[in-house]
This record gives structure tokens, C-alpha cells and sequence, in this order.
């Protein structure tokens, strides 16, 4: 950490949020390096969701800065947002698979209209995808013939098609069953050992011990304290983070 | 007079087959003319109105509420009757088409509308994450949804906006009511009128059928 530091692919800066009176996120600072997976943990509330949904303004910021691989998401106009957009994929609680589409084609439709590829390629890209989701025979089920683990799958390859930077996931786990959840979490552990850069909002701490770079503790809008899995789970420093630990503990970690 | 000498003459029918075919075609061309530009024209409004912009909003709900209030009747009488009084001179089936297209595609406004701020929000916001302009994600995201789960509205509304070309009578487009109802009072037999609803028959209980058809094709379960 010492020497001179690579671009860091995604990097929020003094970011802030206020729903009219209410401040959501205070004086926010976060660095992600090239493929680092940062978790991110917290009461519900702490804004940890908001912070994430900033980061490809599906939230609009009050203020600061937020750069992907040094170009900045704030401040461009709607038709250069939807170009970085590209490169930040996002997946949701609530997977929002298109219903109307098969499996293929909630994975096509960007690639085609937004990154303006061929049929072809995008359909060759797309069972690409879907294959290292592990639901390459389900490409042509409509969303309502899947689980909601598989929904969530396709979900994650439908924003890994159009080649992000940074992949986002904001509590992907938390609308599953607890036997479908394992599956989710493979995918992404599979992601992780391919060096995506990933920051996870997500209650499985098992998780966020055993794979991720970094553990990032929001409290009440802002960041309380982040490290090392090891040091935030087993060494907490703050009183915040330990009260939250042992409530959480009661129930999973 | 009996009964089938009153409603079914075979004399009266053959005399007024021939014109009484022809309206059946007016009725069914202004209505499908109708049903087509009223269903887009509806559409592209509640497309225009989900950008939200005060002053692109504030027109088509003033619209949609005006065309929704007014008879269609009262509508074209001013256009037909009112506006040659400033020197403007609209066409008889023109006035009906035109009244008949705003009337449906005021509803049809409203239907699309409300079904598509129904739709979740993550439905927006998963075709804007990937990098979709607003305009992709309303035409390949919301607008076929919205579509699919309005299909029953959509075509209860165009069968019924099919039935007000019955009022073109009051203004001399030569469709089926209006012929029937020369036919009667040529001839002092009912039934001409007879003709006038078996024809009805005839043009709605297929479109009945095709609308179940349409309906089964496009459900899907969510």
C-alpha cells in the first residue's frame, strides 16, 4: 500500500446523499483496485445500498465524485452515462429479468441495442455467459420457467455480457432460498477467481470471510471502518462494528 | 303482420342486401382504420408522458381527461355541424374517424399509463444499468410488457370504439345504422334494422373470437 498506486478502477469521492432532509451518506471515500472484491456490511439503513446504486447513478449523488478507471460517472451528459454504464454491471436483490424475454435475449437485448453488436456475436456471447453461469441449456426458458437462483444467474450474465470494468451486487442473495443461495455464491466466487473487480452489498458473512479482499463497515451513512476480512470480523475496533457483529452472529457467521 | 313479416321480410332484404353490404364494409373499414391509429396514437402518448416533462404532461393528461369526458357524440357535432359556421368543412367520415381515434386513443393513453408505473421500478433500472437510453428501455423493456398485461383492456376498448361508428347515422356517413335506418323509413319495415344487427353479428362475433385468440397468445404468467 505503500508505493505509487495503479488507477484504481472505481473511486468515490467525499460522495454525499440527502433525500431532501435526510443526509443517507456522509463524506463517503472508497477505492477499488483492479480485480479486489470489497465487501461491503452494515446494519439496514447505513445506506450501503445507496452508496452502490451511486455508483452507476441509479441513484444521483448530492455531491462528490465517482470515477471508473479514472473517467467520471457525474456531471456527463445522459448519452456518455449510458456509455460508462457499460462498463459497471449491476445485479439486484430483485434479479428483474425482462419476463417477456427468454433467457438468450434478456442477455442479447443490451449487448445489440447498446453496444451495437450483431445478432450473432451477441447470441455466440450470451451462451457464453449463460454457460459460465451454468445455465447454458436454459437459454431459451422464459424467467418464469426459472428459479430464482437461476433467475439470478442469468441476471448476472446478462451484465457480464457487455464486458464491465466493476460488477455491482447489491444483496443478491437476500430474495432467495436458503438451497438456492449456494449457487448464487459460486457464480461469483467463479467470477472472483477470473479477477472481476466486484463490490457486494450482502448479509452472508460466511461469504465475505472466505473471499473477500476487503470488508468495508457502513454505519448511519457513513464508512466506520474497513480492512482485511480477518481483521474486521476478528479484530473489530469500533463499538459499532462489534454491536453489529454480534447481532448478526446470532444468525449466521 | 306477422312476426317474420315484420323483422324478416325476404322481399325487404333483397331490396336493401346490396346497400346494406356496402355499409357493412364502411363500418368495418373506419373501424379498423380506427382501432389501428387509436391503439398508436395512445401509445405514443403514454410513451411521451413517461419522460415526464411538465410541459409534454400536463397536454396529454388534459387531453386524455377531455376525450374522456365527452360524449364522442356531442364531439362531432361541433366538428361536423360547428366549424363550417368558420368556414372549415370536414369530410363526414373524417369528423367520425378522427372524434372515434382521439376518444380510443385517450384510453388507451390511460390503460398504457397506468400499467406502466405499475411495472416495477427495477424494470427501468435494469435496462438503464446496462447502458439502454431511456428510449430502449421504454420501447424494449417496459412497452411489451405493458402491451402484453393491457391486451384484455386494449381489446375490450377497441370493440367498443368499433360500435361508436354507429354514430356517423347523425352526421350521413353511409355506415350500417344509418343505412338500416333509410332502409326502414323507405320501406316502414323493421327489418332493415333486423339486417343492421345481424351485420353487427357478423363483423363482432369473429373480432370476439380473435380477441380470445389474441388474449390466450400473449398471456403469460409473471
Amino acid at each position: 500500500m505503500t508505493a505509487a498506486q495503479p488507477l484504481p478502477t472505481l473511486e468515490i469521492t467525499a460522495l454525499e446523499k440527502r433525500f431532501g432532509e435526510t443526509q443517507v451518506l456522509r463524506s463517503i471515500d472508497l477505492k477499488v483496485q483492479n480485480g479486489e472484491l470489497v465487501f461491503v456490511i452494515g446494519p439496514s439503513g447505513s445506506g450501503k445500498s445507496t452508496m452502490l446504486r451511486c455508483c452507476n447513478r441509479l441513484e444521483e449523488p448530492t455531491s462528490g465524485a465517482i470515477h471508473v478507471n479514472g473517467k467520471p460517472m457525474l456531471g456527463i451528459p445522459r448519452k456518455e452515462l449510458d456509455r460508462m454504464r457499460l462498463q459497471v454491471g449491476m445485479v439486484f436483490q430483485g434479479f428483474f429479468l425482462y419476463p417477456h424475454l427468454s433467457a438468450l435475449k434478456n442477455v442479447t437485448l443490451a449487448q445489440r441495442k447498446a453496444l451495437g453488436r450483431s445478432k450473432a456475436e451477441a447470441e455466440a456471447r450470451a451462451l457464453e455467459m449463460l454457460d459460465k453461469v451454468g445455465l447454458k441449456h436454459k437459454a431459451d426458458a422464459m424467467p418464469s420457467e426459472l428459479s430464482g437462483g437461476q433467475q439470478q444467474r442469468v441476471a448476472i450474465a446478462r451484465a457480464l455480457a457487455l464486458d464491465p470494468k466493476v460488477m455491482l451486487f447489491d444483496e443478491p442473495t437476500s430474495a432467495l432460498d436458503p438451497e438456492l443461495v449456494g449457487s448464487v455464491l459460486k457464480v461469483m466466487r467463479d467470477l472472483r477467481e477470473l479477477g472481476m473487480t466486484m463490490i457486494v452489498v450482502s448479509h452472508e458473512m460466511h461469504f465475505a470471510r472466505e473471499a473477500a479482499d476487503r470488508v468495508v463497515f457502513m454505519d448511519g451513512g457513513v464508512i466506520v471502518e474497513e480492512g482485511p476480512p480477518e481483521e474486521i470480523f476478528g479484530n473489530p475496533k469500533s463499538d459499532r462494528l462489534k454491536a453489529f457483529l454480534s447481532r448478526v452472529s446470532g444468525e449466521a457467521a | 303482420m306477422d312476426f317474420f313479416d315484420a323483422f324478416l321480410n325476404p322481399e325487404i332484404i333483397a331490396t336493401y342486401l346490396r346497400p346494406m353490404v356496402r355499409a357493412v364494409w364502411v363500418t368495418i373499414w373506419i373501424s379498423v382504420l380506427v382501432v389501428i391509429s387509436g391503439l398508436a396514437l395512445g401509445a405514443l402518448l403514454a410513451g411521451l408522458r413517461a419522460y415526464q416533462k411538465r410541459w409534454l404532461s400536463w397536454p396529454i393528461v388534459l387531453f386524455a381527461d377531455l376525450m374522456r369526458a365527452l360524449p364522442p357524440l356531442v364531439l362531432m357535432l361541433i366538428l361536423f355541424f360547428g366549424l363550417p359556421s368558420i368556414g372549415i368543412i370536414l369530410n363526414d367520415w373524417f369528423v367520425l374517424y378522427l372524434i372515434l381515434t382521439l376518444v380510443l386513443a385517450a384510453f388507451v393513453e390511460e390503460i398504457f399509463w397506468a400499467t406502466m408505473t405499475s411495472l416495477p421500478r427495477g424494470q427501468w433500472e435494469a435496462g438503464a444499468a446496462t447502458g439502454l437510453s431511456f428510449l430502449q428501455v421504454l420501447v424494449h423493456v417496459i412497452f411489451p410488457q405493458a402491451l402484453r398485461m393491457n391486451i384484455p383492456p386494449l381489446v375490450n376498448r377497441s370493440l367498443t370504439i368499433s360500435k361508436m361508428t354507429a354514430y356517423g347515422s347523425v352526421i350521413g356517413v353511409k355506415e350500417i345504422v344509418s343505412v338500416a335506418g333509410s332502409a326502414q323509413a323507405f320501406s316502414g319495415s323493421a327489418t332493415p334494422l333486423t339486417m343492421a344487427a345481424l351485420a353487427y353479428l357478423i363483423i363482432f362475433f369473429p373480432a370476439m373470437l380473435l380477441s380470445r385468440y389474441i388474449e390466450d397468445r400473449f398471456h403469460y404468467e409473471h
